[in-house]
């Protein structure tokens, strides 16, 4: 698998071979004059602005629209296409573009309602760093098998004020203790929420007596010895979390906004550099820092996938493309814009490119690449959906 | 001749108009939860959370409903027809178009433990230095989510009061009824609360199927463990496992039947409210010492729900100009216009798009209004209860029940995603209110004007455009401004037929506020205030201004 | 075009029972009084001959107006004027403009037209009062407004639903001297319809019932 991915690679890198090249410019010759919608999630202005630059990007270079269809939940896209087969419509669907990770991408691949596989073909496939960032070709242990293009890293980092909280715990162990002692000043988003649940997942990583476990289909038989000292973790914190543990945040931003109205001590996000950001909009004290726990914090990537029906197939590949292009890829990791980690092997770019990463200053909150630690592989889907569904059970009804 | 003909059956083609899209969409949506065996039905049944979650939707749905009921009578028995009366329309009238999500967030921004009332008493009254850990959003009891129903219930109920009150012969009933020594509460008990409440029911039924399946509300205010039945199901829709689907199905099977239970309820409790009332009447019942205490608590009220949601939207106004504001500061640390330059272009574009969709939606829904109110009118067509339920059904079956069947079937069509598909579903839940706003004044006019006009060698065409139509310009504007504003607050169908890529003021306020970004928000929500609010200027001001010289049209008090 | 008013056995039923039976005549100038209770059939009458009567009723004979059979035909074309019991002036219009609303269409031109309408003001003493907002003039003023506009369509025959009694009694003989005045002077058949016997005595023509029966006036 990686070998393939290797090959290919070097092969985009040095001497496209001549019939992909004769594919591809027919890809793009088809794209010239289309408007790609892309469904994205449009509840973070800095996102929204940054599909805008895209979509003016692949205007000015290839002749492609963008219309960004902002999404209070991905959900919505995958219910639309759905709706769309149920309604027979096979060819002309709305969706042009997802903007996907994990259960969607896997009910969408599972239902077979997605294009492909195309992402292995575009041109600047090669300058993806498959080896070193594995997520970008496993999708919460589910291959990717070229379905969806990876556009973006995410890393789980705690936030915290330092003018508040000088010294942060920097295990789970040190963190237990922490909300023990500080009640009412933690808390987590509720689960089946992204994500609370990958905060759940990342307590399994430090509590499980084998982690290894997690990468492979949850085994009915063991489950529940194995995940018993998670839940006992969570027993004991949980009279001393925010509210008690009557009541959570609903996802991420409503924990931001805890973080930034002092209702809590902590915030997490998937995204390193958004406390920078968050900083640098005014939007959070500048005395906001950012760690991660000893021995690694859960990463994954962020993707595009194409729909099965999408009317502009093409100009959507176009698209996909272009976001793995250097220059957008080093505006998505400049902090002012997205503070997004890159799915490029910088080592594989040439100087010019190469300088666009290096001269960006990631900002004050965030942590450089070599300290974030080690990025933790997804578990397997299943875990996900059990955890989620035992949480509700135990937690999620008030007793 | 055809005209005529068309005008006949204008009733006919509205009630199918009306009918057509709920019963099939519905019939679209409940098929999936008894498809595969059923497998929707005994997922929901296996869920946990489904007696509390059901009992949360029955218990703040029915509770809002009633308060929002009683706060709306209180200041119409103690200040109707004073002038602050008049004025309190005007005001009220704009917010109802503030989407709920809007409201939602601008009420838990003021009384969350960090919100705009501790900030403003913290530290110097309170001792905070950071925000209590008090459980006053998200309560398990649906507290928070009840005052957040009230408030954005309570202008609807007022504004459907007020309509009604000119049929219910009120000022004369309460003479008669005082000048028999009546304090004025216990007047307005006896005489006008019958007749009156008479006609606010179907709107009340609908503020109850509402509040007990209202969703953006529940999910910002409302208990999360477990979240209510209705914000439960939009998750399950929203659920990429295709089971998630049949298991909303399933829910909303649930939700149509506890609204209908809950009807029954408060059927029951109309019927005892009725005999006691009759009891008090007997037993000669004047109640001047209830004057007193009713005002103030009238007041009390009033003021409490004016308050927050005003409050409420003031404190979002003024985070959409906030640089950095932290706790406990009272106001942001800097202002800037940062947060409404990024959105002008945006703002701009949706904003035509959104009204262009409400004028059209509106002008559609008015003709057929009108055209209904005048075959009644020529023909001497007499409604039937039945029809009045039709009118309500789009407002009693709950959104998710329906609205997902009906993009399937615009799908069908090749309709979904246009806007002008998005306009034909807007007029489904424009009509009623507009019929409703409009038909009061419509069947007050005075018939004989059309009499004077006929015989005067008038056809009733012209009787109608020279006469009705220019004599009703001020309640006609009303309803289209009523109008608008419905159209405008559109969320779920917004969403579902125009398949994401209609993009209006509420889909992206909605969107926004699942980011939680307060700023933009208040940006939104001011403008989609902003809007209908010129709707009802103008619906205030264009007739006081066309019949400046006419005495006879001026606004009885 | 002015000529009699026959009503040919005119009678209106409601749920089998007899409400309106007339069957006479009314001449040109002529002012024929019904007089009765409440809710013994004046208005019914009345609403028969404008053609405004309730689905609930059914008619049976004939109305024959200047020649010509009325008794199918909708309101606005019979021809027939309606004085009310309030003046029932269009309330959004000038008093120009509600005596313009009742102009034929004949008159063509916008100089033919107001010089109509100021001929007809100055005739009736009201000269200069075409831009008034008819709620700012007095009552007696008013029905001297509504008169003219009833007069100005050019009915055949006039109906007067108690078209005094809400006048307090100086104006009130004064209005109905200039009214009867004018019916006669143009020569219109005229029903009055009254529970008052000065406005019968006054009118100084046949008094009936709805139901035909002669009464002494």
């Amino acid at each position: 698998m990686l070998r393939r991915h290797f090959l290919l690679a070097s092969a985009a890198l040095f001497a496209l071979p001549a019939h992909a090249q004769t594919a591809w410019e027919t890809v793009l010759a088809e794209a010239k004059g289309q408007t790609v919608y892309w469904h994205a999630w449009g509840g973070d202005p800095k996102i929204n602005d940054f599909i805008a630059w895209v979509g003016e990007q692949a205007q000015a270079r290839h002749g492609v629209a963008v219309a960004h269809v902002k999404l209070a939940s991905t959900a919505d896209a995958v219910t639309q296409v759905l709706a769309e087969r149920d309604a027979g419509i096979t060819t002309g669907g709305a969706v042009d573009l997802i903007w996907i990770n994990g259960e969607n991408f896997a009910a969408m691949k599972d239902a077979g309602l997605l294009f492909g596989p195309f992402a292995t073909g575009l041109p600047n496939w090669g300058l993806v760093d498959v080896a070193g960032k594995p997520a970008v070709v496993t999708d919460f242990t589910l291959p990717t098998d070229g379905y969806e293009s990876p556009w973006a890293m995410a890393q789980l980092v705690f936030e915290y004020d330092a003018a508040r909280l000088p010294q942060p715990p920097q295990t789970l162990a040190a963190l237990k203790d922490w909300i023990i002692a500080n009640p009412g000043r933690f808390t987590y988003p509720q689960p089946p929420d992204y994500l609370g649940t990958t905060f759940l997942k990342q307590v399994a990583y430090g509590t499980l007596a084998d982690p290894s476990v997690l990468q492979m289909p949850v085994d009915d038989a063991s489950y529940a010895a194995k995940v018993a000292p998670m839940w006992a973790w969570l027993d004991q914190i949980t009279p001393a979390l925010w509210r008690a543990g009557k009541a959570y945040p609903q996802n991420e931003p409503a924990l931001g906004q805890l973080l930034a109205d002092a209702e809590v001590d902590f915030g997490f996000a998937f995204n390193p550099g958004r406390a920078s950001a968050e900083i640098a909009a005014g939007h959070l004290p500048d005395t906001m820092r950012t760690f991660t726990l000893e021995g690694g914090t859960i990463g994954n990537a962020s993707f595009v996938a194409i729909p099965f029906n999408a009317a502009h197939q093409a100009g959507a590949q176009v698209v996909a493309n272009l976001l793995l292009d250097p220059e957008v890829q080093a505006r998505a990791q400049d902090p002012n814009v997205l503070g997004f980690q890159t799915v490029l092997n910088l080592s594989s770019l040439d100087t010019s490119s190469r300088a666009r990463f290096d001269a960006l200053d990631l900002g004050v909150a965030t942590l450089a690449p070599a300290d974030l630690g080690p990025a933790l592989l997804e578990p397997h889907a299943s875990w996900m959906v059990r955890i989620a569904q035992d949480w509700i059970e135990r937690y999620g009804v008030a007793q | 001749m055809i005209m005529a003909g068309l005008l006949r059956q204008a009733p006919r083609i509205t009630l199918a108009l009306l009918t057509v899209p709920v019963l099939a969409g519905l019939a679209g949506t409940v098929i999936p939860a008894f498809a595969n065996d059923a497998k929707g039905i005994q997922a929901l049944l296996q869920w946990p959370g489904l007696p509390r979650a059901a009992g949360i939707s029955l218990v703040t749905g029915l509770g809002s409903a009633a308060l929002s009921l009683a706060i709306t009578l209180l200041p119409v028995a103690s200040l109707w027809g004073t002038r602050a009366f008049a004025a309190v329309q005007h005001l009220l009238a704009p917010l109802l178009s503030v989407p709920h999500a809007a409201a939602a967030l601008g009420l838990a921004f003021l009384i969350a433990p960090s919100g705009w009332i501790a900030r403003v008493l913290s530290p110097w009254a309170t001792g905070w230095t950071q925000p209590p850990d008090l459980l006053l959003l998200n309560d398990p009891f649906g507290l928070a989510l009840t005052l957040g129903l009230v408030a954005k219930e309570v202008p609807f109920l007022f504004l459907m009061a007020l309509a009604a009150l000119p049929q219910t012969d009120a000022a004369r009933r309460m003479q008669v009824a005082q000048s028999l020594g009546a304090g004025r509460v216990a007047s307005f008990a006896v005489s006008v609360l019958p007749s009156l409440y008479r006609q606010l029911r179907l709107p009340f039924y609908a503020v109850l199927a509402y509040s007990m399946t209202a969703v953006e509300m529940a999910m910002i205010l409302g208990p999360t463990r477990p979240y209510t039945l209705s914000a439960q199901v939009v998750i399950w829709m929203a659920d990429p496992q295709l089971t998630g689907r049949a298991t909303a199905a399933a829910g909303a099977l649930v939700q149509v039947g506890l609204v209908l239970g809950a009807l029954g309820l408060w059927h029951l409790a109309e019927r005892l409210a009725k005999s006691a009332l009759i009891g008090l009447a007997h037993r000669g019942m004047r109640g001047q010492g209830a004057d007193g205490p009713a005002n103030v608590i009238a007041a009390l009220l009033g003021g409490l729900i004016g308050g927050g949601l005003v409050f409420g939207l003031a404190g979002l106004a003024l985070w959409s100009f906030a640089g950095l504001w932290s706790f406990p500061d009272a106001v942001p640390a800097s202002l800037n216009l940062n947060t409404w330059t990024r959105a002008a272009p945006d703002l701009a574009q949706t904003a035509t798009l959104t009204l262009g969709i409400a004028a059209l939606a509106t002008l559609l829904a008015l003709a057929l209004v009108l055209a209904c109110l005048e075959a009644e009118h020529r023909f001497d067509l007499v409604p039937g209860a039945g029809a009045l339920w039709v009118l309500y059904l789009p407002l009693l079956v709950p959104q998710v029940a329906f609205l997902p069947g009906v993009q399937v079937a615009a799908l069908r069509a090749g309709m979904a995603g246009h806007w002008l598909a998005v306009a034909a579903a807007h007029l489904v839940f424009v009509l009623p209110y507009l019929f409703l706003s409009l038909a009061p004044a419509y069947r007050a006019w005075d018939r004989r004007i059309a009499v004077a006009g006929a015989a005067l060698g008038a056809t009733p065409a012209r009787v109608f455009w020279h006469l009705r139509l220019p004599m009703l310009l001020r309640p006609v504007l009303t309803a289209s401004a009523v109008g608008l504003a419905v159209s405008v607050g559109q969320y779920l169908p917004t969403l579902l037929v125009g398949g994401g890529r209609v993009e209006t003021l509420t889909t992206e306020a909605v969107a926004l506020a699942s980011g939680g970004n307060r700023r933009l928000i208040g940006a939104y929500a001011l403008l989609q205030m902003l809007l209908p609010a010129l709707g009802f200027a103008c619906a205030l001001l264009l007739p006081a201004w066309a019949f400046r010289h006419r005495r006879g049209m001026a606004v009885a008090a | 075009m002015s000529g009699p008013l026959h009503l040919q056995d005119l009678r209106v039923t409601r749920d089998g029972q007899p409400i309106v039976a007339l069957n006479l005549t009314v001449g040109p100038g002529e002012v024929l009084t019904i007089m009765g209770p409440s809710g013994a059939g004046k208005s019914t009458a009345l609403a028969a001959i404008l053609g405004t009567l309730a689905p609930a009723f059914r008619l049976s004979g004939h109305i024959v107006l200047a020649g010509r059979d009325i008794t199918a035909l909708p309101p606005h074309l019979r021809r027939v004027g309606l004085l009310f019991q309030d003046d029932v002036l269009f309330p959004h219009l000038s008093v120009g403009g509600n005596l313009a609303f009742a102009l034929p269409p004949d008159i063509k031109g916008r100089a033919a037209r107001t010089a109509r309408i100021a001929a007809a003001l100055q005739a009736a003493d009201l000269s200069g009062f075409a831009d008034c907002d008819p709620a700012t003039l007095s009552g007696g003023q008013r029905a001297r407004v509504a008169l003219l506009r009833t007069l100005l369509a050019a009915p055949c025959a006039l109906l007067l639903d108690e078209p005094f009694s809400r006048l307090d009694a100086d104006l009130r003989a004064q209005v109905r001297g200039f009214v009867l005045d004018r019916i006669r002077r143009e020569g219109l058949p005229a029903i009055l319809v009254t529970h008052d016997a000065e406005d019968a005595r006054a009118a100084a023509g046949r008094v009936v019932t709805p139901l035909g029966l002669p009464l002494a006036p």
